[in-house]
């Protein structure tokens, strides 16, 4: 769109750049300008090449072409730190702030040298103050970043970005650690402060938030522009068919006819863990043919809860009741011998080896039934086959079986993981966070499957960060807030507000 | 300069580079051969001759590599499932230990007492390596520190019984066990050849642990355990289960360089039974990428080198060790090969 940009107001301007790994072309010639005072959208599929771009806009990679130009400067490449003097800032999805040390002290940070350390504390505050009025964003300068909600800490990070004077602020996935309250304030936040002039990168898979906030989107796939549009032109449909490159269908589930309880957890508690919450006596049944989805913003017991039902932890005090008999010995074997199929929330560090081949993933959770070995001797070829046939059927794209699934992407990874989860035929599916970073694409598939599973007669238990997938999937809706379970809520009984209030901790009864 | 991790790094990258290791390594032990005032050149055809240019020099290397490749197969097993086993010098005395006594004490015909004194010096091995597993399992002790430690215990140990229980009474008064009868001892491989079926079994053995790691469940679970401890024990393989397996196969493999040894070279046990066979196994296992029939290689290499250098110090005056020297340099080397073959330099 850079013929509708007039060139004085072109901040940040990528050219031609394209980069390879081996085979794949993560960037291929990709280009697009950022006007001053606007929001630009980045959509796209995970392994569509947005984290790739943005490492080469930060330095941290070298563009095999292309140059970035930001403010008409061109930037030298491969060179760490251009960017941020340019006045590039950047929020990642996961913060680096240092916990023990306060809001300002996280702030100024960096920005001055050791030996002049303490003096300029005054100053840095009142500016710090300043910035958090003009912009709305409000939040403690005192404050030790420790005792901040994920909300806050988010604003820390913006204003440390603006502390530094970054005049173009890049924002990867911010609404996903959000509830929707705080999802708007960030809104609010951005508004004002593109009309002062800042320039925004807003890096998201939700289209809703997309179509809110930005004034343009640049579609990326397969690491190629697939589109840019104005906003105000498109809508959520529309920008979904240029993600995948064809017309998608999101899923509107009827509702599941609720079978027989096949697992129950009955006051079920766990402490604690360091940073993560722990269970406090939490009473839940998951039924046949049901999809029970568990809303809430993350780190609220969530984790806790997907261990006791995958077999990572046994409850520490409470019942856990799976079909009909009260478990006493509780593993990932046991929950698997039980029918349980595990979707974990980390794919890389949980649901798969990234030094094995696709094969040897396929098989982790079977290698010892007959299906896969005899004896102890390993029979690789009914492994490939089975792997080969998850790759067909779960559309995995890969080089083929014996690739390593390290060199897939997140998307691809976790079709592998569903795939082998659900060919096992499981009774109940523990689903956490199992479209996390995933395309649209994925995305689609990797619900629909659920839902099939769900219609097949499975119980399904489905965690998600995204109050929306909750909605749309789920036939009855638990909201978790430090550690404790709300009621069920049937589909459609509420809304994302009320959900909101839940989810912020209001409502429950106990004084746990 | 920059790491950039490589997809897919050929086979020009994953022979050329080692090739290329070895190369920077002669290159150092050269100027090491100079500064000694050598000729570098006449010092390492020296080397190459003693190690491998004549009959009786290649099967020295040989006999050499035997307990070097069963102590490399020990490390490399453990290595692969991110066991640290340092103490297989602890695991071939326990070894060399059984065997004797086995062999000196029971009286056992010939047909029996190999296999019985080869299974007791397994069990050993497996047993002395099995302690510091378990602490490390059941309590988190660090077993590099536990294994390592183990090594100075069985020392000690056996020269409390070389002076005790175990002294040669015709041994004029040297801390020495009596000799194995003769007919109880390993066979020669080739008659008249002095390589015996140590050897041979040490072969037998890195096939077998290749057999196991690329088509048994259990090696499978090793490298699983290995690369991502924690997404095996959430696929539900029993960790700990693996780790005990890992160490009674590893310290079986240890405990079998001083079963060869004694029964196949020494015939009875002393304090210098083993110049390190235990800790030069890791180099070989590093060297070798931890790959079983690599260990093979490795041992090879690592055997002449020593020998090579020994018999090179006895025609010229240099120091043997250079040896060592080469050795340390030769593994630095290939880590960086090792590393190259993965990722690729890149400028800025």
């Amino acid at each position: 769109m850079t013929q509708t940009t007039a060139a004085q107001d072109v901040v940040l301007r990528l050219t031609g750049i394209t980069k390879r790994f081996g085979k794949l072309t993560a960037n291929d010639d990709i280009g697009f300008a950022l006007a001053r005072g606007e929001v630009l959208a980045l959509l796209g599929e995970n392994g569509a090449g947005k984290t790739t771009l943005m490492n080469i806009l930060f330095g941290h990679y070298t563009a095999d072409a292309g140059t970035v130009e930001i403010f008409g400067e061109t930037l030298p490449p491969g060179a760490p730190g251009a960017a941020l003097k340019a006045g590039v800032g950047m929020v990642h999805q996961h913060f680096t702030l240092a916990e023990n040390l306060s809001v300002t002290e996280n702030i100024v940070l960096g920005t001055q040298s050791l030996w002049r350390a303490g003096l300029g504390r005054a100053a840095a505050r009142d500016r710090i103050a300043a910035l958090s009025r003009d912009f709305g964003l409000a939040v403690d300068p005192d404050a030790r970043v420790r005792s901040l909600s994920v909300g806050e800490r988010q604003r820390v990070e913006i204003l440390k970005a603006l502390y530094r004077d970054a005049r173009i602020l890049i924002l990867d996935e911010p609404t996903a650690v959000l509830t929707p309250q705080e999802a708007d304030a960030l809104f609010d936040t951005l508004r004002r402060a593109t009309a002062q002039g800042l320039s925004v990168i807003f890096i998201s898979h939700k289209l809703h938030e997309v179509m809110a906030i930005s004034q343009r989107v640049i579609v990326l796939r397969h690491g190629r522009v697939a589109g840019e549009v104005a906003t105000a032109d498109t809508d959520r449909h529309k920008l979904a068919e240029m993600m995948v490159g064809a017309e998608v269908a999101l899923p509107h589930p009827g509702l599941g006819t609720p079978g027989e309880v096949l697992m129950e957890l009955r006051g079920v508690s766990l402490p604690a863990q360091g940073r993560r919450s722990g269970l406090a006596g939490i009473d839940l049944a998951l039924r046949a043919g049901q999809i029970t989805g568990i809303a809430g913003v993350s780190g609220n017991g969530q984790s806790a809860l997907a261990d006791v039902i995958g077999g990572v932890t046994a409850p520490a005090g409470g019942a856990l009741v799976v079909a009909g008999a009260e478990v006493t010995e509780w593993s990932p074997r046991a929950a698997l011998d039980a029918g349980v199929g595990r979707i974990p929330e980390d794919r890389h560090a949980t649901g798969s080896i990234a030094d094995f081949t696709l094969t040897e993933n396929a098989v982790l959770e079977a290698y010892a039934t007959g299906q896969f070995s005899r004896r102890g001797w390993m029979d690789w070829r009914a492994a490939r086959a089975h792997a080969a046939a998850i790759i067909t059927t779960y559309d995995v794209r890969c080089p083929g079986p014996e690739a390593r699934i390290r060199l897939l992407s997140g998307g691809n990874m976790q079709k592998l993981i569903l795939g082998r989860a659900l060919e096992a035929a499981p009774r109940i599916i523990l689903a956490n966070q199992p479209v996390r970073g995933l395309d649209i694409g994925a995305l689609t598939y990797v619900q629909e499957r659920l839902i099939a599973a769900r219609d097949a007669g499975a119980a399904v238990l489905l965690i998600s960060e995204d109050l929306d997938e909750v909605l749309a999937l789920s036939d009855v809706i638990h909201v978790m807030s430090a550690g404790r379970l709300s009621p069920a809520f049937p589909r459609g009984s509420m809304t994302p507000a009320r959900l909101g209030a839940w989810m912020a901790g209001q409502g429950f009864t106990d004084a746990a | 300069m920059r790491l950039e991790p490589v997809a897919d790094p050929g086979l020009l990258r994953m022979l050329g580079l080692p090739l290329l290791a070895l190369g920077a390594t002669v290159v150092v032990a050269s100027v090491l051969a100079m500064l000694a005032g050598a000729n570098p050149f006449a010092t390492l055809g020296l080397i190459v001759k003693g190690a491998a240019g004549s009959k009786f020099a290649a099967l020295e290397t040989l006999n050499r590599a035997t307990p070097l490749i069963f102590t490399g197969l020990a490390v490399a097993v453990a290595f692969r499932a991110k066991l640290w086993n340092i103490g297989a010098e602890a695991q071939l005395y326990a070894g060399a230990l059984m065997t004797v006594v086995i062999g000196t004490q029971m009286g056992l015909p010939g047909v029996l007492a190999v296999p019985a004194m080869a299974l007791a010096a397994i069990v050993a091995g497996a047993v002395v390596l099995l302690v510091p597993v378990l602490l490390k399992v059941r309590m988190g002790v660090d077993e590099v520190v536990t294994t390592l430690l183990f090594n100075f215990i069985m020392l000690l140990f056996i020269s409390l019984l070389l002076e005790g229980p175990l002294k040669d009474p015709m041994g004029m008064g040297w801390p020495k066990t009596e000799s194995l009868p003769r007919e109880i001892r390993l066979p020669r491989l080739v008659e008249g050849l002095r390589l015996h079926w140590g050897f041979g079994l040490a072969l037998i053995a890195a096939v077998a642990v290749w057999v196991i790691q690329t088509r048994t469940t259990l090696g499978y679970e090793i490298r699983a355990v290995g690369l991502n401890p924690n997404a095996a024990r959430f696929a539900g393989i029993p960790v700990n289960r693996v780790l005990v397996k890992t160490a009674l196969l590893s310290g079986g493999l240890a405990a079998l360089a001083g079963f060869s040894e004694v029964a196949g070279l020494k015939g009875n046990l002393t304090l210098d039974l083993s110049p390190g066979f235990g800790y030069t196994g890791i180099i070989v296992a590093m060297l070798a990428l931890l790959h079983p029939l690599g260990v093979v290689v490795s041992a090879i290499f690592v055997a002449g080198v020593f020998v090579g250098a020994d018999s090179m110090s006895r025609a010229a005056e240099v120091p043997t060790y250079i040896a060592d020297i080469s050795l340390a340099t030769a593994l630095l080397f290939m880590v960086v090969a090792i590393l190259l073959t993965r990722f690729r330099l890149v400028r800025g």
